[in-house]
């Protein structure tokens, strides 16, 4: 079932997105190309002419995106705008929608990461996701954070897991404050720090993009300013793409900035561009609180 | 008069009080300007007078049908200069009343008895004019009551109302009636099973043979009912079940709700729901006639030594029967595990199979331990396919190859056919029924425990 | 600390990815496998049950020349009295005997009588009542073979012996006689379909089962269904949130799992012990199974109560109608359709309920077919397992040919709550 609401969400964002698109027929001939600087030299993770389709309903229409290394790009844009099914391509996460279809060029570190000798398995351990609710495992703290490296292999030994765990706990700030109980379950912890597990959890497996959906919208904001006071420190070892909601958080933690409107890419430029100086009028009135 | 004429007699003077409370409402409303002047709409003035006609009436029927005979039996009873003592005496001398009442001629006829059964029919005569008699004069006179305090400024609705309320109220009780009459029953007659066998000797015993003799000098004449072979048999046909189902059942949920396309889970949920619409004495049949002969050739071919009733024959199909009933449960369990943890061990790169088998799988536990319990109650308490194909041997055996008994079975042969209400054989049918009542009741006790608590967790 | 590199963590997953989607396909396989299993069942148990009872709607059918001789029959007139004692045995063993001279000697002429069903008489009986000028004449009809001779004939196959079983070669030898000459023929079985239960399974029917069951049900549905409905509407739209409404939920799912057999002890006990109903009628039956399906019931409405939005209730509050009002001319008419599915699969059920009816005494050999809720009765269900037990070869075959009414029936109440509820449930 729950596969069949997520399903529906997705079909009902898509079809917003379409109800939206009749009343704003004016501005779809502008966003046929994007403007602003969407490619770079060395690409972490390359998209060209990405379209995506939920059955008969197209959610992302021909976008093109390089997410450089070590950098945080985030994508912003209406709600039902296809951010989030554009973030949920780069691992695949979208084969677990029935009926969604994704055609173009993505490739990481200039493998192809649709195609039919591609493994997700690997592909998911490179590329790590956090999602817009907290999801820890209703199993305990440790076991959450041991998950990926035991299914993976990655440790040959408990000593080496532990290891890890501990690791990955520290770098996602998390340490001090359950170091004395781990094997307490990961459901008993606040919001904040449920979502600070997560982020654990993905680093646990040593990914090298990491993807995160909207990660703040069920927190408070000061379990919010701890998270993205940790993306920033993240951004040292990883390549992360964000969706957020909110635009203050885009230009805290962002390089770069990508705009979404109705599944077309309006715009791409550095964080401070966008939200001083956009070049697209669709953007200007977004930021500006003209819609949104 | 006849039961079935008075009802439709009271029925017709029920509509008949409604329609003089309806109009005479409308009539007063007329006088008074309006509907909108009467407390309530006529209609419920009507309802209130014939509610008042039909309803003591037919509480009064009910009572002296369900009552007369008993009343009847002990005047008729009592009218005997010399009865027998014992029950069962008392019993037979009162079906030759009735047998020659009815103008049957069984035995001897003396004097005494047909002046008794001259009683009794004068009794049936007068029993049932009284009946008539005294529930329509009740219907009438209600009613007239009723019509008479019928006025613009009585309240109708709400008395109806209060009335259809109580209506309700009583009939959420039937659930608690019915458990209550369940246990009386049951307890009732095991207790009295109790005082002729020791209640160590039926719950310990190893030797079931509840044959009473007719004679004292008969050979076997002891009756044995020690319940062991019956309990080891039952839980045996029943492991044989579980085995099957919960294993088959539980994988299909999983293929079901995680891999199978909308196409393919539109056409196999339906044909796996056939299985769980299909009577049990179907299986019965099926478990006789084809599983149990297949067995057994099967095992005469490897060189194995099987009855042709076996408890693996029985077990098998019960297995099949419960197929459907573990994989919906299971399914429903499945699906209200959240779709973010699945997401979450998809997105750290698990096969489908490690998410199911590591993350869907030890949440759902709880309510898939409920389910299988449900499931192991149900096939505790299975009787047709048992009765069909297991047998009635009371082995107390290990080799499922071998016929056994079951509980169900053994209450079915005490039970079927003409019985006697004292003699511990049909009694013991009772305790037995005891014995998976409160079996039953605490495993479905737990399970609906276990599921509820479980479905709080996600809720 | 010895920080894994990037690089070592890719070598380490890659190892055991053959390893982990080697699992990820066994997994799956047993996935489709249990799905296989229980669609094979489905498919085994249909065809086994269609394959033993299809020659069950076919019964063998002796064709003979017979003489309605006033003589052998012994009356001169055709009236209710003389029927009931004219010897129309007399008249078809004379027929038997006329189409095969060759057959003298005692245990010949018994093997040859035997041929005929000896329900033929019955049939010769009721064809001169509705036409008495045929006394004195003849006609040639059609009879009932014996179950023996229908077994063996539908087990001939080509040029295989058939099954034997009682069939001596001599008898063996006329069959294949009458059969080449098409005195002998395999014709639709109405018997099947009109007569009661009997002995001899080619006399044997399922009216009688039917009725039965149509009576039980009746019983059933008028008791079950407005209680249930009444008990739902309280529980969902009254009760209180207490202890006694806990109680009372505690019970019907409790009750929902108790198995049906004690519910046949509540009956024996209570309906027929204490209150001294008639053993074996479709009354007692008909009260055992409302208590049974009063569960189910409740639960199917509860829920169709619940799926009506309580925007409706309140809307209809906020013109002033009393709570009874708002259930009675809102609430209840949007969930009647949930209501009714629910019922009718609570009516499957009963249907195909055996165990507590054994226990209230449905389980008597029973000839005649019921004509009211109080006569004795048997159901259709409980038929099939009396047939089951009977040792006749013919009777495997009926079992299986009631079997496939039973789940006709079956099938049909289900695609009706299916289709009642694609139809009229509204989502909302």
């Amino acid at each position: 079932m729950s596969t069949m609401t997520l399903d529906a969400s997705a079909r009902t964002e898509a079809a917003q997105a379409e109800l939206l698109g009749v009343e704003s027929v004016a501005h779809s001939a502008e966003v046929r190309k994007t403007v602003g600087r969407p490619f770079i030299e060395i690409a972490k993770l390359r998209m060209r002419d990405v379209n995506v389709c939920y059955g008969e309903i197209q959610a992302i229409h021909s976008v093109s995106l390089d997410i450089g290394c070590n950098e945080v790009v985030a994508m912003i844009g209406p709600s039902g705008c296809g951010k989030s099914t554009f973030l949920r391509c780069l691992n695949r996460m979208n084969d677990t929608i029935e009926g969604c279809r994704v055609e173009g060029e993505l490739s990481l570190d200039g493998e192809p990461i649709y195609g039919p000798k591609v493994d997700v398995v690997p592909l998911r351990a490179r590329v790590g996701m956090v999602f817009q609710k907290p999801n820890p495992f209703p199993k305990s703290i440790y076991e959450n954070v041991a998950y990926g490296p035991k299914i993976h292999g990655i440790a040959s030994r408990r000593a080496e897991l532990d290891e890890i765990v501990e690791n990955s706990l520290h770098r996602a700030g998390l340490w001090n404050e359950v170091k004395d109980r781990l094997n307490k379950p990961g459901t008993g912890l606040s919001g904040g720090q449920q979502q600070r597990l997560c982020i654990a959890r993905a680093i646990a497996v040593s990914p090298e993009v990491i993807l995160m959906d909207e990660p703040c919208s069920a927190l408070d904001p000061i379990a919010t300013a701890r998270i993205e006071e940790l993306i920033d420190e993240l951004r040292a070892n990883y390549t992360i793409a964000i969706v957020t909601h909110s635009m203050q958080q885009a230009a805290r933690v962002s390089q770069r900035t990508a705009y979404f409107h109705l599944g077309h890419l309006v715009e791409v430029n550095d964080t401070e561009t966008v939200f001083t100086n956009p070049e697209h009028e669709l953007t200007e009135a977004y930021i500006t609180g003209r819609f949104g | 008069m006849q039961t079935p004429t008075l009802l439709a007699l009271l029925l017709l003077l029920v509509l008949a009080v409604y329609g003089t409370g309806f109009s005479r409402a409308l009539g007063a409303a007329r006088s008074l300007g309006g509907v909108r002047n009467l407390a309530s709409l006529p209609s419920y003035y009507g309802l209130f007078a014939a509610l008042w006609c039909g309803l003591p009436a037919l509480l009064l029927l009910g009572a002296w049908i369900a009552f007369d005979d008993a009343v009847i039996r002990a005047m008729v009873l009592g009218s005997l200069p010399d009865k027998p003592d014992t029950p069962s005496g008392q019993n037979l001398l009162y079906a030759q009343i009735q047998n020659l009442s009815a103008g049957h001629l069984i035995g001897e006829k003396t004097p005494q008895l047909q002046s008794a059964a001259d009683y009794l029919n004068r009794l049936r005569h007068n029993s049932s004019n009284l009946q008539a008699f005294l529930s329509l004069t009740l219907a009438v006179g209600l009613a007239a009551f009723a019509l008479l305090r019928c006025s613009p400024k009585l309240c109708a609705r709400e008395k109806v109302e209060k009335v259809l309320r109580a209506i309700l109220v009583a009939c959420a009780c039937a659930a608690i009636f019915t458990t209550v009459g369940i246990l009386l029953s049951v307890l009732f007659e095991s207790l009295r099973f109790f005082q002729s066998v020791p209640v160590s000797e039926f719950l310990f015993g190893l030797h079931w043979s509840p044959q009473m003799a007719l004679r004292a000098d008969q050979v076997g004449s002891s009756g044995a009912f020690g319940a062991v072979p019956l309990f080891t048999g039952t839980l045996m046909v029943s492991a044989i079940a579980m085995f099957v189902a919960v294993p088959v059942g539980l994988m299909a949920a999983i293929y079901l709700a995680e891999y199978a396309s909308r196409r393919v889970r539109a056409l196999a949920k339906p044909i796996l729901e056939i299985l769980a619409g299909v009577p049990t004495v179907v299986y019965g049949f099926f478990a006789a006639l084809t599983v149990a002969p297949f067995i057994r050739d099967l095992a005469t071919s490897v060189g194995l030594q099987a009855s042709s009733e076996s408890a693996l024959a029985a077990g098998l199909v019960m297995g099949i029967m419960i197929i459907p009933f573990v994989s919906s449960l299971s399914d429903d369990v499945i699906n209200a595990v959240p779709q973010s943890l699945r997401d979450g061990a998809l997105g750290l790169g698990s096969t489908r199979s490690e998410t199911v088998r590591k993350v869907v799988i030890p949440a759902a536990l709880p309510g898939i331990v409920g389910g299988v319990l449900l499931a192991v109650s149900r096939a505790i308490g299975e009787t047709m396919i048992v009765v069909m194909a297991a047998g009635l041997a009371a082995n107390l055996t290990a080799n499922p190859l071998e016929s056994v008994t079951t509980v169900t079975v053994q209450i079915v042969t005490l039970l079927v056919g003409d019985q006697e209400f004292d003699s511990p054989k049909t009694l013991a049918a009772f305790a037995l029924g005891l014995m998976l009542f409160i079996s039953t009741l605490v495993l479905n006790f737990i399970a609906l425990h276990v599921v509820k608590k479980y479905r709080e967790q996600y809720d | 600390m010895t920080d894994l590199t990037q690089a070592q963590v890719r070598e380490r997953i890659a190892k055991r990815l053959a390893s982990r989607h080697r699992k990820e396909k066994l997994f799956r396989g047993l996935g489709i496998a249990s799905i296989a299993f229980g669609v094979l069942a489905v498919v085994i148990l249909f065809s086994d049950i269609i394959s033993k009872g299809s020659g069950a709607f076919m019964q063998t059918a002796i064709q003979l020349q017979v003489h309605y001789d006033a003589q052998v029959l012994g009356i001169d007139t055709v009236d209710d009295e003389s029927l009931a004692w004219a010897n129309f045995s007399g008249v078809i063993r004379q027929a038997l005997r006329e189409r095969f001279p060759s057959a003298t000697g005692r245990s010949a002429k018994r093997e040859l009588y035997s041929l005929v069903s000896s329900g033929a008489p019955f049939t010769l009986r009721d064809r001169l009542a509705d036409n008495p000028k045929l006394l004195g004449g003849s006609e040639t009809v059609w009879l009932a073979a014996d179950d023996d001779v229908d077994t063996f004939v539908k087990s001939l196959k080509g040029s295989e012996a058939g099954f034997r079983g009682r069939t001596s070669d001599q008898k063996a030898g006329w069959i294949e006689q009458l059969l080449g000459s098409g005195e002998l023929k395999k014709r639709f079985n109405t018997t099947f379909f009109t007569n009661g239960d009997s002995r001899e399974p080619e006399q044997a029917g399922i009216r009688a089962a039917l009725m039965g069951s149509l009576f039980t049900l009746l019983v059933t549905l008028t008791l079950s269904f407005p209680i249930g409905v009444a008990a739902a509407i309280y529980l969902e739209e009254y009760a209180p949130k207490n202890r006694w409404t806990d109680l009372i939920e505690v019970n019907i799912n409790n009750l929902a799992a108790v198995p049906s057999i004690v519910f046949g002890l509540l009956g024996l006990a209570i309906f027929i012990n204490f209150f001294e109903l008639p053993r074996s009628a479709p009354l007692v039956g008909g009260l055992v199974l409302t208590l049974m399906t009063l569960p189910t019931i409740i639960i199917s409405s509860r829920a169709a109560l619940k799926a009506v939005p309580p925007s409706i209730r309140e809307a209809a509050m906020g013109m002033g109608a009393s709570r009874m009002q708002v259930v009675f001319h809102h609430v209840l008419p949007l969930a009647m359709p949930g209501m009714l599915t629910g019922a009718i699969i609570g009516m499957a059920q009963a249907l195909g309920e055996t165990a507590p009816l054994l226990m209230i005494g449905m389980v008597a050999f029973i000839v005649d077919v019921p004509g009211g809720i109080t006569d004795p009765a048997t159901v259709l269900p409980v038929q099939i397992f009396l047939w089951a037990d009977s040792p006749e070869r013919a009777f495997v075959e009926r079992t299986s040919a009631a079997i496939m009414v039973l789940l006709s029936v079956l099938i049909v109440m289900n695609t009706c709550a299916v289709l009642l509820r694609k139809k009229l449930e509204r989502r909302w």
